[in-house]
């Protein structure tokens, strides 16, 4: 039997239609933004399932626009989303397309930044606003953004992680939940690191600077006043 | 933790002296480690949206993304206002209040899923509706959300608010639930006489399907909030007036879950269903999507 809160029940705060549709698919553009990291110049959704048969009616579309610019589910701008994105410069495209045995409410988000550079995140919106990211540039991982997150890329080597887990300690970070991901041994793994707290830019400067990280993101949850 | 059934909860409820709402706050402070001025105001927060959702589309012709739905608030708060209505000024007012946030929802504004945003016009309509009528104060407005909550959350624990999982009766049906428990709370009705409303309103939509035109959350989602608004204040006067739930809450809940499970799943928000597949429907369906 899962437990439920109070905010459960009445909430989440948010721009209508759809839970799953609309607010769930906000968060998961503005978590693929995270993932990113840099200045989003272009996107191609790639929508998937039901996403794909009724992103319009649902404002599916204005949605997923409105989190790539930072926008929260919860922000009246969203239904703008597609102006101020024109405005910004920021280019968008939906592309309708199978990705195969995932969730009905997937997209896969393939951005573009100002220095040329592309990342692949894949999402689903599983209902009530919640979400959960499934792949990362081909490295299929697994984690919500329900909890602030911690996200590196680093050498497959011994002692990295207890390196990592040694900064949280000192910032007196409590681990809640952690996971490890790699394509194959000695190669670039994934940490996917979930904490009981907010994580700061002078964590992730901290962890940035292990020499066998290739890259670290952090991705603090989208919760209407988490900060 | 937070009880797991009605029966617990008023048993607690009648043991310590305190009402629903009181028992659904103190829970949510030992859940969420904040403190009880911040819950109260995370709530007020809630329901300062809730205001604006249920006002909106009465004042403004608003009009959702699809184009399917839209100013029927306007207009029955119009009617409302030459004061001939058959129910009543105070009925049709929380009518046009109910219609409002699901219109605001469908236009794309903001709205509080309550328990979900198919069903976002029952709650507020109906406690703001009490609340304006039975003169009480905003501390009361906001205890009747808590009261709304936490009969929620048994219901929600227990079986399903999910339209997909169980059909419309989860979803507009648990929050006429939950607002008529609310509002029998406001009127000074005990936490045996609330879930006796919670139980009688479950009971009297049994079975309700969730086929949404289009796939879209507007069409006859709109007009089911009219509904379960309704459905939710005649209930709180009837348990009010003493009358009890025949089948206790815990077992209409389990009813209800049962159905849900038993509806097939053409019935259960995939558009493939009821309303959904009417030759209308379906013309409608192929005008938004061309």
């Amino acid at each position: 039997m899962r437990d439920y809160g109070v905010f459960d029940i009445i909430g989440p705060v948010m721009i209508g239609p759809s839970s799953s549709h609309t607010a769930g698919a906000a968060r998961l553009a503005k978590v693929a933004r995270m993932i990113a990291g840099g200045k989003v110049i272009k996107v191609d959704f790639l929508l998937h399932g039901s996403f794909a048969k009724t992103y319009k009616g649902h404002g599916t579309d204005k949605a997923l626009v409105a989190g790539i610019q930072n926008m929260d589910p919860w922000d009246e701008a969203l239904r703008n989303s597609f102006e101020i994105a024109n405005k910004n410069n920021v280019a968008y495209n939906f592309l309708e397309t199978d990705l195969g045995d995932v969730h009905p409410n997937t997209v896969k988000f393939i951005i573009t930044k100002e220095d040329g550079s592309v990342t692949q995140v894949t999402g689903s919106s599983i209902g009530g606003g919640n979400i959960i990211i499934s792949d990362i540039d081909g490295q299929k991982v697994e984690f919500t953004g329900e909890h602030p997150t911690l996200l590196t890329q680093h050498k497959d080597l011994p002692g990295i992680i207890s390196k990592i887990s040694s900064i949280l300690y000192e910032e007196n970070i409590n681990i809640a939940s952690m996971k490890v991901y790699r394509n194959g041994k000695g190669k670039v793994a994934t940490l996917a690191l979930e904490t009981d707290s907010i994580l700061s830019e002078k964590v992730m400067n901290l962890v940035g600077e292990i020499k066998e990280i290739v890259n670290v993101k952090f991705i603090n949850p989208v919760v209407e006043g988490a900060f | 933790m937070f009880v797991s059934s009605g029966k617990e909860l008023i048993e607690i409820c009648n043991k310590e002296n305190i009402a629903i709402w009181e028992y659904t706050i103190r829970g949510e402070i030992e859940k969420s480690g904040l403190k009880r001025t911040q819950v109260i105001d995370k709530m007020k927060h809630n329901l300062s949206v809730m205001m604006s959702s249920s006002l909106y589309a009465q004042e403004n012709n608003v009009v959702s993304v699809s184009g399917l739905i839209g100013g029927d608030a306007l207009k029955i708060k119009q009617y409302a206002n030459i004061g001939e209505t058959l129910t009543g000024d105070f009925m049709v007012r929380a009518m046009a209040r109910a219609i409002s946030s699901s219109e605001v929802n469908a236009a794309m504004g903001r709205i509080v899923a309550c328990p979900t945003a198919g069903s976002c016009g029952i709650l507020p309509a109906v406690v703001i509706s009490a609340w304006e009528k039975l003169k009480k104060s905003e501390e009361d407005l906001v205890h009747a959300l808590f009261t709304a909550s936490g009969v929620g959350i048994i219901i929600a624990k227990n079986a399903t608010i999910a339209g997909a999982e169980g059909g419309c009766q989860a979803e507009c049906g648990s929050a006429a639930a939950m607002a008529s428990a609310a509002v029998v709370e406001m009127m000074g009705g005990s936490p045996e006489q609330a879930f006796d409303a919670a139980a009688i309103v479950i009971k009297n939509v049994l079975g309700l399907v969730c086929d949404p035109v289009a796939g879209l959350v507007e069409v006859p989602c709109a007009k089911r909030n009219i509904a379960g608004t309704v459905s939710a204040l005649t209930t709180a006067d009837i348990a009010m007036s003493g009358v009890k739930s025949k089948i206790p809450f815990d077992e209409v809940v389990w009813a209800m879950y049962k159905v849900g499970r038993q509806l097939p799943p053409e019935l259960r928000e995939t558009a493939m269903g009821g309303i959904a597949i009417t030759p209308t429907a379906l013309k409608l369906k192929e005008e938004i999507f061309k």
